[in-house]
């Protein structure tokens, strides 16, 4: 969201340099005319007046008519100047000038006279209210004045939409402006035409104006609402499926992070680490870290963090290479034993060094809220993120793995050792490199977590055996393997939440990866030819 | 006769040998010595030496299909928290109508959660014997279904210890439901008596030990003559070339899955001795941590040795005792830097360092085996 509020600053900045640019305000003289109209004349009389301030295309009337609206215009007995009540605690009210929006600072109360306002006219601003939104030259504020507009069309609003509609230019406004009216000729009028226009919303409201219809006494009308109703039904069940996916592909894009960099490690060099989770952890510690370091910009910590956290995993990784993965090499399952102490080590350290408790990470805005895709359907934009950071991160080690001169030595060292050495790739620095490049990848996926779970010193260990699991069940070494079993196994637990519950879901996937793996015990994409050779 | 060969052994003998003094010390020392005396073991100490002895038992079926079958395990904590299970429902329904909301029937936590009936495979467990046949068969059942699967698809070496930590896993999140009719996080507890003795008499306690003691020595004697059977001889050649040994005739998988049932009843028996000492089972037994840490007492012991593992289990958990009492923070550290030092600069365990030269022929051979998996 970022993006408008910068649009939103630049163009103030206009207005306020280049004065012609502003809109049209009409003389101060003529504004204090108006005002003095509406304060002065009776209950039925204010109903004309203002509508004549909002007819007069001056863009302070809606300030004016929404202040009045809230009981806060008001006029300083005295001078007879028009001001705002910005605050009316206590004895003395903070004002400000209603024409010129100048601060006049406290005023006692005994000195202003709020104009006085009634229900009935409160109904009426709300309609003028929404046509002056409605008649904005911002196409934003278009919008969101006429989605609002549904299910709350007064009678005189009902009347002007016709003709606002025909005005308008953007076909989105348009459309929503021919709901509300549609969703108030249902509800108000019974009007069997206007219940072909909501077949197929997917707005509650018309939800609502449907089921009044369906029950009304008129047979073809009742008959009509039904059927636009279960088209409505119908396509609610695909947005609750596409909601479903869209969770599913979000948890898979977790696993696929937690576990590509395992796919490195244990797929392509054979090496158990299972203090995998434990980098993921210091990945997220560094997030941590670094908003601590940049108190106030976590966005800038956050994209700090993405090298950061890589660095600090992959320096890790090496150092536990170097001090117990190389003295057991061929020996895998001595490896894992090892490198489960080096986790409970990791573990510990950051309860005694940092805080047993979880830490809070900030999310910064332009990744907090969601994307509306449509009236039922809603997208979580943090998760949007990390399916996408999720898929650049696969996107990279793929390239690296295929494209580089790494990735060839790391491939030829797995392959064979011996023949690799001989033809002069120093196999020591590939493996330290290897091992580096997988263990920061794990920092990298803790980055990504700190946005979406808790921080804390278990962080790892909820992630470890969920991570085996991704490889085996996507094929050791194969890393489209762990994409596709990640983002499967993702959507197969959220397709099962529903309808099994939570824990019980993800004892049915370990379940249904456990009797996978009897069936292939090499998983989905097994490795063929020289590679396959253990 | 394959249980008695291993008695005319002199390493099973000096084993039983140290075990039965050890057990005949602490009941003189608990027995005879005035309370006050230094030398005085205390009902606490007792049952703290009968948990260890558990323990113990439970390394040694790890001992069994790591050291002997070649297969890392990381998932006997859910066979010995079976046992333990199967053992806490009988103490369960032995409570009768002496718990708090007083039902005959239920045990508190049903009557807690407002079941109106006891689920179907509670019926029975009032029965000693059938509980404790039960204590066998449960551990056994699972570890003969997994096992069937896994080892008739071949799946061996770190994808079964992949798997076999999936199944501890997802079996403590089942348990930790309280659908699941098992006391969900609490677990049972509250027990009241062991075939008709109060748990919380001191004579109860020492037989307890005792019991467990003798378990010990049974499970020993089983898994040596085991090992020395031809069996057993099989069982090492599946370890050292599993394609090998198939390649020869035998039938690998089904060895597998004998020596890993056994391995899995013994944990059971394990658990079952476990739950009426320490008087609580819930389902952190089943955590993936507890089972490693089994592993880490075994390779800490010397692996395909069995009294190697016995020494490990005690060394550690005492260790743990020391340590949680001392300093709790600095456990984790001392239990990490093990599991590295020892597989790091001790391969062959505490067994290896005391007697390397004698029993060379035990020794796992060739590691490059292992990675064949």
């Amino acid at each position: 969201m970022g993006i408008y509020r910068l649009l939103s600053h630049l163009l103030l900045a206009c207005c306020l340099l280049w004065p012609g640019l502003a809109l049209a305000q009409v003389e101060d003289t003529e504004a204090q005319q108006l005002l003095t109209a509406l304060a002065d004349s009776s209950f039925s009389e204010k109903k004309t007046v203002i509508n004549r301030i909002a007819g007069s295309g001056d863009d302070r009337a809606r300030y004016w008519l929404e202040s009045f609206g809230a009981n806060k215009l008001g006029r300083i007995e005295d001078s007879g100047q028009f001001i705002i009540v910005l605050s009316n605690r206590g004895r003395n009210w903070t004002v400000e000038d209603a024409l010129t929006k100048e601060n006049l600072g406290e005023i006692s109360r005994r000195d202003i006279d709020t104009i006085r306002v009634n229900n009935a006219l409160r109904n009426e601003l709300e309609g003028i209210l929404s046509v002056i939104d409605l008649k904005s030259p911002n196409e934003d504020q278009r919008l969101s004045a006429a989605r609002a507009l549904k299910g709350s069309v007064s009678g005189t609003l009902a009347e002007r939409l016709p003709t606002l509609i025909d005005e308008e230019q953007s076909a989105d406004v348009q459309a929503a402006l021919t709901e509300a009216l549609a969703i108030y000729q249902v509800e108000e009028q019974g009007d069997i035409t206007a219940v072909a226009t909501l077949s197929g919303s997917l707005n509650s409201e018309a939800r609502a104006a449907l089921q009044q219809a369906m029950r009304s006494d008129d047979p073809a009308l009742a008959a009509a609402a039904t059927k636009a109703m279960e088209s409505i039904e119908q396509k609610l069940k695909l947005n609750r499926a596409a909601e479903t996916l869209y969770f599913g592909l979000s948890l898979g894009s977790v696993l696929v992070l937690a576990a590509i960099g395992l796919a490195i490690t244990f797929g392509v060099m054979g090496v158990i680490n299972m203090a995998h989770g434990e980098l993921i952890m210091l990945g997220a510690y560094t997030t941590w870290g670094m908003q601590q370091l940049l108190p106030g910009q976590p966005g800038l910590a956050l994209m700090l963090s993405i090298p950061a956290g890589f660095l600090v995993s992959a320096l890790a990784g090496i150092a536990i290479e170097r001090t117990v993965i190389q003295h057991l090499k061929g020996r895998p399952l001595e490896t894992l034993l090892a490198t489960f102490g080096v986790s409970l080590i990791l573990q510990q350290l950051v309860r005694t060094v940092i805080s047993p408790l979880n830490r809070t990470v900030i999310t910064p805005d332009w990744m907090s809220g969601s994307v509306m895709i449509n009236e039922a359907l809603s997208l979580t934009l943090n998760r949007l993120y990390v399916i996408g950071f999720a898929l650049v991160v696969f996107a990279g080690l793929m390239l690296i793995m295929r494209k580089t001169r790494l990735g060839l030595d790391v491939r030829a060292v797995t392959q064979n050792r011996a023949m690799a050495r001989s033809m002069g790739i120093k196999a020591t620095k590939v493996d330290i490199l290897t091992f580096g490049l997988g263990s920061g990848v794990a920092g990298l996926a803790g980055v990504a977590l700190s946005q979406i779970t808790n921080v804390g010193p278990n962080l790892g260990q909820s992630y470890i055996i969920d991570s085996f699991m991704v490889v085996v069940f996507g094929g050791v070494g194969n890393l489209w393997g762990t994409l596709l079993a990640g983002l499967s196994l993702g959507t197969i637990n959220q397709l099962l939440e529903p309808w099994a519950g939570a824990v019980l879901a993800k004892i049915l996937v370990l379940v249904l990866i456990i009797l996978f793996i009897q069936k292939r015990p090499r998983g989905l994409f097994p490795q063929k030819g020289r590679a396959a050779e253990g | 006769m394959w249980l008695t060969r291993p008695l005319r052994e002199r390493s099973t003998q000096l084993f039983l040998g140290v075990l039965f003094a050890a057990l005949i010390v602490v009941t003189a020392l608990h027995l005879l010595m005035p309370q006050d005396s230094a030398l005085y073991v205390s009902s606490y100490t007792v049952t703290l030496l009968g948990k260890y002895l558990c323990y113990a038992l439970l390394a040694v079926a790890v001992d069994l299909v790591w050291g002997y079958l070649g297969i890392l395990s990381l998932g006997h904590g859910a066979f010995f928290a079976l046992g333990g299970y199967a053992m806490g429902m009988y103490l369960m329904r032995q409570i009768g109508d002496r718990g708090v909301y007083g039902d005959p029937l239920l045990p508190d936590f049903m009557v807690f959660l407002n079941w109106q009936e006891l689920p179907w495979y509670w019926l029975g467990f009032d029965m000693a014997w059938f509980a404790f046949i039960m204590v066998l068969l449960a551990p056994g059942l699972l570890a003969l279904v997994f096992g069937f699967l896994a080892f008739r698809s071949r799946v061996t070496g770190v994808y079964l210890s992949i798997i076999t930590q999936a199944l501890t896993f997802a079996l403590m999140l089942a348990f930790f439901r309280n659908e699941m009719g098992f006391g969900g996080n609490n677990g049972l507890t509250d027990f009241k008596d062991l075939l008709g003795f109060d748990l919380r008499t001191d004579a109860t306690r020492l037989g307890l030990f005792l019991a467990t003691g003798i378990a010990l020595a049974i499970g020993y004697v089983v898994c040596r003559g085991i090992v020395t059977s031809k069996l057993g001889r099989v069982s090492v050649a599946c370890r050292d070339a599993e394609a090998r040994t198939r390649f020869l005739g035998y039938r690998v998988e089904r060895v597998q899955l004998f020596v890993f049932v056994v391995s899995a009843m013994l944990a059971g028996v394990a658990g079952a001795l476990y739950v009426p000492q320490v008087g609580i089972i819930n389902p952190s037994e089943f955590s993936p941590l507890f089972s490693i840490e089994v592993v880490v007492w075994v390779a800490l012991g010397g692996r395909a040795t069995l009294y190697g593992a016995v020494i490990g289990a005690i060394l550690v958990n005492y260790g743990k005792t020391v340590f949680t009492g001392i300093m709790p923070d600095a456990w984790l550290f001392a239990l990490g830097g093990l599991f590295v030092l020892v597989t790091v600069f001790l391969p062959k365990g505490i067994a290896g360092l005391l007697f390397t030269r004698k029993k060379t022929k035990d020794e796992p051979t060739t590691p490059a085996q292992e990675a064949t998996a």
